[in-house]
């Protein structure tokens, strides 16, 4: 798709506010409607919307697969960190109330940690695995 | 409404037999699901179903089909068996219906359970307004932790079953499928 | 009347089922199995989230001062939310193992893969 000027300006355009709004969705999802799961597909579809209108190539170069891979690894060990830390801190395991003084701001805290854990496995999982379909069809 | 068109869109997949237009239409009918879970109050789970069904799982799709083929070829068999086989099926589940609450009941047992506890509860004991999100990543932590797990599994046994093990290093050091 | 406005959900989510198992059941394309997997499966989270609905509640996100409002049950969002990611997930996987039969047998088609698998 190299050569379609309009998909490309409005890719080139419309790919930052993607982001921007999966990070939104991301950290707004205690107030609002959102959080890891949503954040993580929509900021995996803007790397995604990225690969299909630059080519593999540059999307491999913005977001190499073995980065991609490590962070497959990091959220979920973000998330059972998170609940190992809660353990160190004298609570139960992701007994999110321990992290912090206030039992209240220690759970919000956690929740928050957590939801990015899930953002971060969810948003490489979904690029990993179209980065691995699209290399197949070369 | 809605559910018809659901209904209408699922036939049509069932009919059709270029798995182009099934793959179109099955990406047409998450988007539809997603407007039904707005109405139906469940505005993270429309978020959810609208990014994953309307865009990655049609893409995901769309590129099995570039590796594979496009056209689905007419079964040898009859479906006799299959539709007699999911014809009693249905009926069971339909007999089972009738002691099912009605739809939208506040007194319902499923609606009596544990959910008033975390509607009342969640916002003095986790501070976040959004019980989707407390319930999730705090009271039921260990669920969301296991099905993360499961993500990162499906992610791997992707990466295991289709990676690319190459030797030549031209430094974008694709997966390496150690298992296969 | 009032029994058949109350459940005729619940028949639509046993038709699309039903339909979602048919394909899997009669079809032999391997992609349309899969679709028929995932019709299948939404219909299960319908069922869940219009269990979990309250007639004259509002989604489960609660307002400052909003006082005694009616809220839908957050319980099955929460099942459903994480179940639609982790759909995706092992589809990608099932897809994967389509495409990896494709590259083995040459066909997505099961007939024909059980025919050369009869063949020595």
């Amino acid at each position: 798709m190299r050569h379609h000027v309009i998909l490309r300006v409005i890719a080139k355009l419309g790919i930052p506010f993607i982001v921007l709004f999966a990070l939104y969705v991301q950290f707004h999802g205690d107030f609002g409607p959102g959080g890891g799961f949503q954040a993580g597909v929509i900021f995996g579809a803007a790397f995604i919307l990225y690969a299909l209108i630059f080519g593999l190539d540059n999307a491999l170069e913005a977001a190499p697969m073995n980065v991609v891979v490590a962070f497959i690894a990091i959220g979920l060990l973000l998330f059972a960190g998170v609940g190992v830390a809660a353990l160190l801190l004298g609570g139960n395991y992701l007994d999110y109330g321990a992290l912090a003084d206030d039992p209240v701001a220690g759970q919000h805290l956690g929740i928050l940690l957590v939801e990015l854990g899930v953002g971060i496995t969810v948003a490489a999982v979904m690029i990993a695995v179209f980065f691995t379909f699209a290399d197949r069809g070369r | 409404m809605l559910l018809a068109f659901l209904a209408v869109i699922a036939l049509a997949i069932v009919r059709l037999r270029n798995l182009f237009g099934v793959v179109m239409l099955s990406g047409i009918y998450s988007l539809l699901m997603a407007s039904i879970f707005v109405i139906l109050d469940a505005v993270d789970v429309a978020f959810t179903e609208a990014a994953v069904g309307a865009g990655i799982a049609t893409i995901l799709m769309l590129g099995t089909l570039a590796l594979t083929t496009s056209r689905e070829r007419v079964p040898m068999h009859t479906p006799l068996l299959p539709l007699v086989v999911t014809f009693i099926t249905g009926a069971m589940l339909i007999y089972g219906t009738w002691d099912m609450p009605a739809f939208g009941d506040a007194a319902a047992p499923p609606n009596r359970h544990v959910a008033p506890y975390y509607l009342e509860r969640s916002l003095p004991e986790t501070g976040v307004p959004n019980v989707v999100t407390a319930v999730l990543a705090s009271y039921r932590g260990y669920d969301t932790l296991g099905e993360l797990t499961v993500i990162f599994t499906a992610g791997i046994g992707v990466l295991l079953l289709l990676g690319r093990r190459r030797e030549r290093g031209d430094g974008r050091a694709t997966t390496r499928g150690s298992g296969a | 009347m009032e029994f058949l406005v109350g459940h005729y959900n619940y028949w639509i989510f046993v038709f699309l089922m039903m339909l979602g198992f048919y394909v899997v059941v009669a079809r032999g394309n391997l992609v349309k199995k899969i679709v028929g997997l995932n019709i299948f499966q939404a219909s299960v989270f319908l069922l869940y989230i219009s269990i979990g609905k309250v007639l004259g509640g509002t989604a489960p996100i609660i307002v400052d001062g909003g006082g005694p409002a009616t809220y839908s049950n957050p319980l099955p969002h929460v099942l459903i939310l994480t179940a639609i990611v982790v759909g995706v997930a092992t589809t990608a996987l099932g897809l994967s193992l389509v495409v990896r039969i494709n590259e083995a047998y040459g066909t997505i088609e099961e007939d024909e893969i059980s025919g050369m698998d009869k063949e020595p």
